[in-house]
């Protein structure tokens, strides 16, 4: 092979791009030139090839056979799940209805604003939609991949959060309600969907937790017409302290996050 | 109690009939796939059932097909393997990773397609597989490419930028396929894979499989027993939780006879090592 390397006149004309050098002369070109590194070298210096190769490399590895598709999806599935869109926007909603329902004078009993009613029971909705088994219907796909577990659960109830805390701090401004009389319990009730989720899946602490709240303190509100004690300014020691609970048992059973028995 | 003595006879009884696959002097019984020993798997609260109850298993690379009757504990098994469900007792480890404590890196190599494949309708086939390669914490630079590949073998390149809600129910197999096979896992489950293919389909898909059986361990739950004839090195065989068999599809053809219910010497095999288990029965 080595014995015939081509002449400085051929590779010239070959280096250019000539159509008139004969095919079998051009294949012989072509095919010693992938086996003689010498004459490649003459063709174009080495440290030149090596150049434009250390220059390509990292765009060929970067650039994929197939575009991604749209990137905002990829963020902002990274932080909400693809399955709770719908529910965030009916968080919204509902804020929206209530602040709606006090502006027109139908709070319960002329005392409780509506929004402080529904503050803590619109994150347990989120988080349920986000987490829970008959929601998503990819849950036993997220639950066997290493991202599974409190990173994520945090990333989407973060999502949650970022969605209904701003909505009902507009909600109590409108209304008047001072954002410590709503933010705490919201934020309690959050902790405990999960913490309770940890121990007996996250729809049944929702569907729990839900109910408790609206037989213990929505119901009497309406039949007694009177403000609730939970919900008065003496309970914030309280719900602070059911945060804490919270997170205290949401570490302790953190494990229970990269299982499907969360999700039930 | 006499119960209890009838089944251990019983058991004993297979174990010396039929060879068991364990000393098969073979180099592929070098990569520790799967190993459980005295596996035992609760479901359904305190007042469950032991869904897989006592079960040993030593699976390397290849394709390992997971017979057995409906309810007999195949399901459960996968999810145990698929660590999304804990274990009751005995002990699990994966790719020679005690399966307890840290998931996270054992995860990363694993690749999973459960029976129920549940998706979203919105995503596009691609924005689908590459939600799920960022799920298993793939290199963010990697995974366009991977997407690629992984939808290039199962033959869906063309249909990419598609939403999932216009995918036929084989081309939605095809892509919960892809999404298990994304991160190149070293331990792949597929729980009824072929459920919704058509017989082409079902074709190219043991071609795959017998690929990717060359670099993994495959572990494929199915009740067509055709597929485990055509496709794998290797047949578990399960009934009530725990393993009956285990041994190459032609040990398991010729544990059958003429007697047996089956249109084929491996269903014959299949029918013969369960009614012994069970005792027989019309179902």
């Amino acid at each position: 092979m080595t014995a015939n390397h081509p002449g400085e006149h051929l590779l010239r004309r070959y280096a250019r791009g000539d159509d008139d050098i004969a095919a079998d002369e051009l294949w012989a070109v072509e095919a010693h030139l992938e086996t003689c590194a010498p004459c490649r070298g003459r063709l174009a210096p080495d440290p030149l090839a090596t150049a434009v190769w250390a220059d390509l490399a990292p765009l060929v590895a970067r650039t994929p056979q197939m575009p991604r598709a749209r990137p905002w999806r990829r963020l902002l599935h990274g932080w909400v799940s693809p399955a709770a869109g719908p529910w965030l926007a009916m968080m919204l909603l509902v804020t929206a209805a209530a602040v709606g329902l006090d502006q027109a004078g139908t709070t319960a009993g002329g005392q409780v604003p509506l929004v402080l009613l529904v503050a803590p029971v619109l994150p347990v909705l989120g988080v349920a939609a986000s987490w829970g088994r008959s929601f998503d219907p990819a849950h036993e796909l997220t639950a066997a991949t290493p991202r599974a577990g409190l990173p994520l659960l945090f990333r989407r109830t973060a999502s949650v959060l970022a969605v209904v805390v701003p909505g009902l701090a507009v909600a109590g401004l409108l209304t008047d309600v001072a954002p410590a009389r709503w933010l705490l319990p919201c934020l309690a009730f959050t902790v405990g969907t999960l913490a309770l989720g940890a121990l007996v899946g996250i729809t049944r602490a929702a569907i729990g937790l839900v109910v408790a709240w609206a037989a213990a303190i929505v119901a009497p509100t309406f039949a007694f017409s009177r403000m609730p004690i939970a919900l008065d300014a003496a309970a914030t020691p309280v719900w602070a302290g059911a945060l804490a609970a919270g997170l205290v048992v949401i570490a302790a059973r953190r494990m229970a996050f990269t299982r499907l028995e969360a999700n039930r | 109690m006499c119960c209890r003595s009838r089944e251990i006879e019983n058991r004993g009884r297979l174990c010396a009939v039929l060879p068991k696959v364990k000393g098969k002097p073979h180099e592929e019984i070098t990569m520790n796939g799967i190993e459980a020993d005295g596996l035992v798997v609760r479901v359904g609260g305190r007042r469950g059932r032991n869904a897989v109850n006592g079960l040993d298993l030593r699976l390397g690379r290849g394709v390992h097909g997971l017979l057995g009757p409906n309810g007999a504990g195949k399901t459960t098994l996968i999810r145990t393997l698929a660590t999304v469900q804990a274990p009751t007792a005995g002990s699990l480890s994966l790719l020679g990773t005690p399966v307890s404590g840290r998931l996270r890196p054992v995860r990363r190599r694993l690749g999973y397609l459960p029976q129920h494949f549940g998706f979203y309708k919105r995503f596009k086939v691609r924005e689908f597989v590459e939600y799920l390669a960022w799920l298993k914490e793939m290199p963010p630079a990697s995974i366009p490419g991977a997407v690629h590949r992984a939808l290039e073998r199962v033959g869906l390149t063309d249909r990419a930028d598609d939403k999932l809600k216009t995918l036929s129910g084989g081309m939605v197999r095809r892509v919960g396929i892809a999404q298990a096979i994304v991160n190149e896992p070293e331990v792949l489950l597929l729980d009824e894979p072929t459920v919704g293919l058509d017989p082409a389909q079902r074709l190219r898909f043991r071609e795959l499989v017998v690929e990717l059986g060359q670099q993994a361990c495959v572990l494929i739950s199915t009740h067509l027993v055709e597929d485990v004839a055509a496709a794998c090195t290797d047949v578990v065989l399960v009934s009530e939780g725990s393993a009956v068999f285990q041994g190459t599809p032609a040990d398991l053809a010729t544990a059958g006879t003429d007697a047996h219910v089956g249109d084929s010497p491996i269903e014959r095999g299949y029918s013969a090592l369960i009614s012994a288990r069970t005792g027989g029965g019309a179902w």
